[in-house]
């Protein structure tokens, strides 16, 4: 069984609600991501999505992007992003991780290269923003091959067909965009997230985990009522951002995540 | 490197033939995007599919070629340039007399067609130099959208005059301040937009690459240059042309004079980039000469990036070149030897430039000075019985500014 499929059959049998979150690799700086990492795990938090920076994010809002541009600023890479993992790997292998990111820095490092390096790592999964099932192969039979998840997202606009071939194609869990637009926007219709949910439930046995827009214990939870998990993305990522560029200080980063996280996992689980 | 890939020779498929249903050139295009915009390109893939066959809209793109864009746009013997230049005879495809003043009218008359029938009351584009902000700034105004622009903001400050433009046709220009604030990043802000507004917004997209079916029907759109410059070319030399050249940014014009003789093994064709200050400076926009296979803005083509996958930044003086990847067609065409690339650096297209505007009394854009460019070189290898066509995708009106700085002037 993968670490994913672990960790969300325990949470199923606990009655707990997946807190999921996104930072992106290498911002503020590759050491310490690995530190926020352990942060994270230590607040509670059930499986961890790194963020692959890209030059080019479309499908990304102005918080990510510009995390993302500050991380390129460092020279961050794909061979890293496996680095940074496999230094968190050293001290923790529970937590399962998934790295998130566009096709073309998978494309350069080369498939087989990537898949065999990921599992070295303790990669647990992958989602990639671009790549659609319909452009899948042969990177999903090679995910597959070694174990690793591959997720995959659904939107508000996909139709029930869709979503049907999606979660035929997906393992390890669903990534629900709750809105239409980018990350890190607007408000989201917990209403009609719910909706969606529930008629996903009815036609796949993976966990259901929403994300796009979640930016606090409120949203959080609320959202973690109508699905098995939350993703933290923008809003924890503009909270290292402001905590590091504040002070520089790894320790005052951690603190802040702590807290934060802590707040939600606490709503979460009342 | 993309593993396990194939791509199929020129003797599996009928060159014409594709993209195939998933809108694939061999191992190119596709569609790459996120999800949420998934349904949006079936939904536009349908109705196209569908529109493509009806008669009533193609009347209608017809007869708006025919009155607003003003086509068929003339094949002209260039005389004194055939004579300059001691080789091959030289006619020029005119687009640079279309409404607005470049090719790109051609797809954004075609496209508005499209939103008008799928009931979308708001267009937004993308756009470089601004030609294509422009033209679709312009069929918006004349079917009464909504229209938003992304704009890079190094652009904007260097295409003043098109932002203006845009403006008084009734578009609202927006500046893209991420990334390198160009047109790679114009594109990316123009699809984050479509994901946000999908249910009543189009997106007009200005050149044959994103993700599919864009590549395809902006090159049915633009195919009206290739299929008049066939036809004029044997009533006017009694023959096929034996060879035809045109720039290539993100490849538009040069897929629509293409695309008409792909089955006509005689015709050589020759796609000409922008070498900017030379390909072994690096600072250049030439993917399809140096770049790689890779994945950028919804489709599977030639790119220039770095050896980890992030996009490079390019360069070119004109500003409608200066794109890091290319239409995936067009990568297919040159992986099956059926069309060359070659690149012309920043120099060569403003001697071009000022060569054409001399001799001809033709002032070219500096997009299509490269294809000027290259068509000397190329007619100077050919005999004088035999014909060249070069694409002059536009006029050089909106280049005189940059011009004008280069000799140290002030306008």
């Amino acid at each position: 069984m993968s670490r994913i499929q672990t960790t969300f059959e325990q949470l199923k049998t606990a009655g707990r609600k997946a807190l999921i979150p996104f930072i992106t690799t290498g911002d503020p700086s590759l050491q310490a991501t690995v530190s926020i990492m352990h942060a994270l795990a230590e607040a509670g938090s059930d499986v961890i999505e790194l963020g692959i920076p890209f030059s080019d994010p479309s499908a990304d809002g102005p918080v990510i992007q510009a995390a993302s541009e500050r991380a390129l600023k460092n020279k961050v890479s794909l061979r890293n992003v496996l680095e940074v993992v496999a230094s968190f790997r050293e001290t923790n292998q529970t937590v399962p991780v998934v790295l998130m990111g566009y096709l073309n820095p998978f494309e350069v490092y080369g498939y087989q290269a990537f898949v065999k390096d990921a599992s070295i790592a303790g990669i647990d999964g992958v989602l990639i923003v671009d790549m659609p099932p319909e452009e899948s192969d042969p990177f999903a039979g090679l995910l597959k091959d070694n174990d690793i998840d591959l997720i995959y997202l659904i939107a508000p606009t996909t139709t029930e067909q869709r979503a049907r071939m999606i979660c035929e194609q997906a393992s390890g869990y669903i990534y629900y965009v709750s809105l239409k637009g980018v990350t890190g926007a607007g408000h989201i219709d917990v209403a009609e997230v719910a909706s969606k949910v529930n008629s996903l439930k009815a036609i796949t046995e993976l966990p259901v985990g929403v994300g796009f827009g979640i930016k606090d214990a409120e949203s959080a939870t609320q959202v973690g009522a109508v699905s098995d998990g939350v993703v933290m993305g923008s809003a924890l990522v503009n909270l290292i951002y402001e905590t590091s560029c504040k002070s520089g200080k790894s320790e005052d980063t951690r603190e802040a995540i702590l807290e934060f996280m802590g707040t939600i996992r606490k709503a979460l689980d009342s | 490197m993309s593993d396990n890939r194939h791509n199929p020779s020129r003797e599996e498929v009928e060159l014409s033939g594709l993209p195939d249903e998933k809108g694939h050139f061999g191992q190119y295009g596709g569609r790459f995007v996120a999800e949420t915009l998934m349904h949006a390109l079936d939904e536009l893939q349908d109705t196209y599919a569908r529109l493509k066959l009806d008669p009533g809209f193609q009347r209608e793109f017809d007869q708006d070629l025919a009155h607003y864009v003003g086509r068929p746009s003339p094949l002209y013997f260039a005389k004194r340039l055939t004579e300059e230049v001691g080789g091959a005879q030289i006619y020029l495809k005119r687009e640079d007399l279309n409404h607005t003043g470049a090719h790109k009218v051609n797809n954004t008359v075609g496209q508005a067609l499209l939103a008008k029938y799928m009931g979308k009351q708001r267009v937004i584009a993308e756009t470089g130099a601004g030609q294509h902000g422009v033209a679709t700034a312009t069929v918006a105004a004349r079917f009464g959208m909504q229209c938003q622009v992304y704009m890079g903001a190094e652009d904007i400050a260097r295409q003043t005059l098109n932002v203006y433009r845009m403006k008084l046709l009734g578009a609202e220009v927006i500046s893209v301040e991420s990334g390198s604030r160009t047109l790679k990043d114009a594109m990316n802000e123009a699809m984050r937009d479509w994901a946000t507004n999908v249910e009543d917004t189009y997106y007009i997209i200005g050149t044959v690459a994103g993700p599919h079916p864009y590549p395809m029907l902006v090159r049915d759109f633009q195919a009206v240059i290739g299929r008049e410059a066939r036809q004029q070319c044997l009533k006017q030399t009694g023959k096929l042309p034996d060879a035809l050249v045109a720039c290539v940014g993100g490849g538009s014009n040069a897929i629509g004079l293409f695309h008409p003789f792909i089955e006509d093994a005689s015709v050589r064709m020759i796609g000409v980039e922008a070498g900017g200050d030379g390909i072994e400076t690096g600072n250049h926009a030439a993917p399809l000469c140096v770049g790689q296979p890779g994945v950028l803005h919804g489709n599977r083509t030639y790119l220039m990036e770095d050896e980890a996958g992030q996009i490079s930044e390019t360069h070119s003086i004109s500003a409608g070149l200066d794109y890091p990847g290319v239409g995936p067609e067009h990568s297919w065409l040159k992986d099956i030897k059926r069309a060359e690339y070659v690149a012309i650096n920043d120099d060569e297209a403003l001697a071009a430039f000022h060569l054409l505007t001399k001799i001809e009394g033709i002032i070219p854009a500096l997009e299509s000075s490269h294809a000027i460019a290259q068509v000397c070189k190329t007619a100077k290898q050919m005999s004088k019985d035999e014909v060249v066509i070069v694409n002059l995708s536009g006029r050089g009106d909106k280049d005189i500014h940059t011009v004008a700085g280069l000799d140290g002037i002030k306008v």
